[in-house]
């Protein structure tokens, strides 16, 4: 169960998996995410949004980026290893519709949930035009997938390395100004990069969907970790979402509750770097 | 529940039980009535304040045959009538008195199947030991015969002594079902289907099999290796056990029927969306519903900061709000998680609460602080954190539907206490998963599932018992609702 059958690392820390997972594969649909554990006892549940899916084959492509203890941990796993616990799909599906233009802007790592949906954009029978951030070249995935299925695609990094030397709001503003403008706009990537797109489609009355990664434990609605405030009302992103209405999401609110245990967090990444230090001296194993 | 050391309770169960052999056979009634109550031996309150061993240690065998000395054998038997499962309880008693826990574990487990954790967990102060004749006699309701506490030592003799036999299984049927859900309604389902030779598969969301009893009822109050071996009979009867397995999203009820061929399902997806108490602040960094902050201690088991990766705040004042017993486990944890301060904050007063006396004993005797008649009106913050709430006192008006004199609060009266976190214990709303991806399956108003008496859904082959349909219940009831379903289920598959 749950085997690691392909991986690939798209850069120093960002990692593609093709998992087997034959019932989530066949039922989940864009915008749907799993939830992972790699140690029944002790493990941490981490939500990832799942990027791709293969019926066919029993199996679904997760793409992560190994920050955490558990992110990194999955990292060092190879193909042949099983992952404890995986469930899913969980959330809400992605509203697909023939809306016309559609403008998804994906962030980073948000680039690979971003990536089903705008398959299924395309395949809804919209213009699509797919925006692609990154800090910089070698943190750039998915284009060549993205350049299949768009009508048009941008790249921006934000040191210029690659493509446009731009946020993605930049190229969302221009696509907003254009006549006619976009009739949907799609962005998942870092809060802070949602909460600017949202702003940026604001003046321009272009209905902007967001996607939430937000702390969650069960993601089937029972421990409410994942709240957060959608025009002003409480909603909790496993079953009301993870979608949203930017316009409405408190993405400030979003920000400090994701921050919740950093402190925690940062002690368990520094553990993490010791033992891989200790290792890389021959100290530990 | 005593002050008294487990040492000393023993010793003197032995001297009163030399007593009693030294009367003259048999017992009257008034030589009954005059043995005393025996005290449930406990850890020490403030050392267990700090630690996640179980509170209450359990009877001795004295203290046991003791306890059930008392019990007068009414013809009538009252407790019976109190129990929600009809569990032969003089009986039981009977030969536990007469120093045979096999023969009384074999009565309980004839109607119960889960005494160990009943024993522990059911709220027999309103239930078993409510009618009981001793209790009435000696006019307390604390007096009554200890009917729980003998549950949980012949349930526990039988775990000790290995002498748990397998319930037996009849031959295959041919037929299969699906139980969703593996909480107390859902285990009681699969064992009674089991038995009657269905093939059974238990579903459970989470990465582990036990639904409330695991993520919910706290290690201190039910270890989990009781939960375990239960589970392990189930898998030993031959029920297989799907963790990580979502019922609605993974695989929807229709499908399992039309796709994976399953003849009947039963739905015990338990108690769902946790409440807030909608005011300002309960998005901040700091508070919890408790069903987040328990899950985070016992499931993912949060408290054991050296191995468990799933973080839980280092608070050191914390206010619970509620009054059930959700509330007591809340707020005993923040103790052993390490916070200086535990405040629990209720509107109405101590009379009305809901949680058990016991669990509201051992939470004082532990050191919660307790503020009745006081409501949060708003969580004050700083920075997205916590930083201190605002209550607002109350007093008693005139009784409201529930027959509870309602709390009604006096203006002007708000006052403020620091805190660094906030754990929100009012209760549940059903979890709408399942009915929004089972087209036909009737709901009421509050999104509980409707059935029959049988619990029969209004969908065929689909049943449901729990608190998905009761809304807020308790285990016994749960698995009252689960021997009921699982009977017109082999009635269904035999026709």
């Amino acid at each position: 169960m749950n085997r690691i059958l392909a991986k690939e690392a798209l850069s120093a820390e960002v990692f593609r998996i093709r998992v087997e997972a034959p019932l989530i594969a066949e039922e989940r649909q864009p915008g749907q995410f799993i939830i992972l554990q790699l140690d029944t006892e002790f493990g941490e549940r981490i939500p990832l949004t799942i990027a791709d899916a293969d019926p066919a084959e029993g199996s679904i492509t997760l793409i992560f980026q190994a920050v955490g203890k558990s992110t990194r941990q999955l990292a060092k796993m190879a193909v042949g290893d099983s992952i404890a616990n995986l469930v899913g799909p969980l959330g809400r599906p992605t509203h697909l519709d023939a809306f016309g233009a559609v403008v998804c802007v994906g962030g980073g790592i948000g680039v690979a949930p971003l990536y089903p949906i705008a398959q299924g954009m395309k395949k809804a029978g919209n213009r699509l035009v797919v925006v692609i951030g990154a800090r910089t070249k070698e943190l750039v995935i998915l284009e060549e997938e993205m350049r299949a299925i768009a009508d048009e695609v941008i790249v921006c990094t934000d040191d210029g390395s690659y493509g446009r030397k731009d946020l993605v709001t930049a190229p969302l503003k221009e696509l907003c100004a254009r006549d006619p403008k976009p009739d949907l706009a799609v962005a998942i990537g870092p809060p802070v990069m949602m909460k600017f797109c949202a702003e940026a489609t604001r003046p321009f009355g272009v209905p902007t969907v967001v996607s939430l990664n937000t702390i969650m434990i069960d993601g089937t609605g029972m421990c409410g970790g994942c709240r957060v405030s959608v025009g002003g009302q409480t909603k909790f992103v496993c079953v009301d979402g993870p979608e949203f209405d930017g316009h409405q999401v408190d993405f400030d609110q979003m920000i400090q509750r994701l921050g919740s245990y950093r402190a925690q967090e940062k002690l368990a990444a520094e553990g993490c770097n010791l033992h891989d230090e200790a290792v890389r001296k021959g100290l530990r194993e | 529940m005593s002050a008294r050391a487990p040492e000393e309770l023993r010793a003197a169960a032995r001297r009163e039980w030399e007593r009693i052999q030294a009367l003259p056979p048999p017992l009257k009634p008034r030589d009954r009535l005059a043995i005393p109550p025996q005290e449930m031996p406990a850890q020490d309150p403030l050392a267990r304040a700090r630690n996640m061993n179980e509170v209450a240690t359990g009877y001795s065998e004295e203290q046991a045959r003791v306890e059930a000395a008392r019990c007068l054998q009414c013809k009538n038997a009252p407790c019976v009538e109190g129990c929600p499962v009809r569990i032969r309880i003089p009986q039981f008693i009977a030969a536990l008195a007469e120093g045979d826990p096999a023969t009384a574990i074999g009565i309980i487990k004839e109607t119960s199947l889960l005494p160990a954790v009943c024993g522990r967990v059911c709220p027999q102060e309103t239930q078993c030991q409510a009618p009981c004749t001793v209790g009435k006699s000696l006019k307390s309701v604390d007096q009554a015969v200890a009917i729980g506490r003998l549950e949980r030592y012949a349930a526990d003799w039988e775990r000790a002594n290995g002498a748990a036999a397998l319930p037996p299984v009849a031959p295959p049927t041919g037929k299969k079902v699906a139980v969703v859900g593996s909480g107390p309604a859902g285990i009681t389902v699969a064992a009674d289907v089991r038995r009657a030779g269905h093939e059974v598969v238990l579903f459970e969301a989470f990465h582990k099999a036990g639904g409330v009893l695991v993520y919910g009822i706290p290690e201190f109050r039910l270890p989990k290796a009781i939960v375990r071996a239960e589970l392990d009979t189930l898998q030993k009867m031959g029920v297989e056990i799907r963790t990580n397995f979502v019922v609605g999203r993974t695989r929807k009820i229709t499908s399992l029927i039309e796709k994976d061929g399953f003849d009947a399902v039963f739905v015990g997806s338990g108690a769902g969306l946790p409440k807030f108490m909608n005011i300002e602040g309960e998005n901040l960094v700091g508070v919890y519903s408790a069903n987040e902050y328990l899950t985070r201690s016992n499931l993912m088991k949060a408290y054991d900061r050296e191995r468990a990766v799933t973080p839980i705040h280092a608070a050191q004042r914390v206010a619970v709000l509620g009054g059930g017993n959700v509330a007591m486990d809340a707020a005993r944890t923040a103790l052993r998680l390490g916070a200086k301060e535990v405040h629990l904050i209720y509107r109405r007063t101590e009379v009305e609460m809901p949680a058990r006396v016991e669990e509201v004993a051992h939470a004082k005797e532990e050191g919660v602080q307790f503020h009745m008649l006081q409501n949060a009106k708003r969580i004050l913050g700083e920075g997205g954190k916590v930083t201190g709430i605002e209550c607002l006192r109350y007093e008693l008006g005139e009784p409201d539907a529930s027959g509870r004199r309602r709390p009604v609060e006096i203006t002007g009266s708000e006052f403020q206490m620091g805190m660094d976190a906030v754990i929100v214990a009012i209760g549940n709303e059903s979890n709408p998963l399942i009915e929004q991806t089972t087209p036909g399956l009737e709901v009421d108003k509050w999104g509980h599932i409707v059935t029959d008496e049988n619990g029969q859904t209004s969908l065929p082959r689909v049943f449901a018992g729990g608190d998905i349909v009761l809304g807020a219940a308790t285990v016994i009831l749960a698995m009252g609702e689960g021997r009921r379903a699982a009977a017109a289920i082999n009635a269904m598959l035999a026709g």
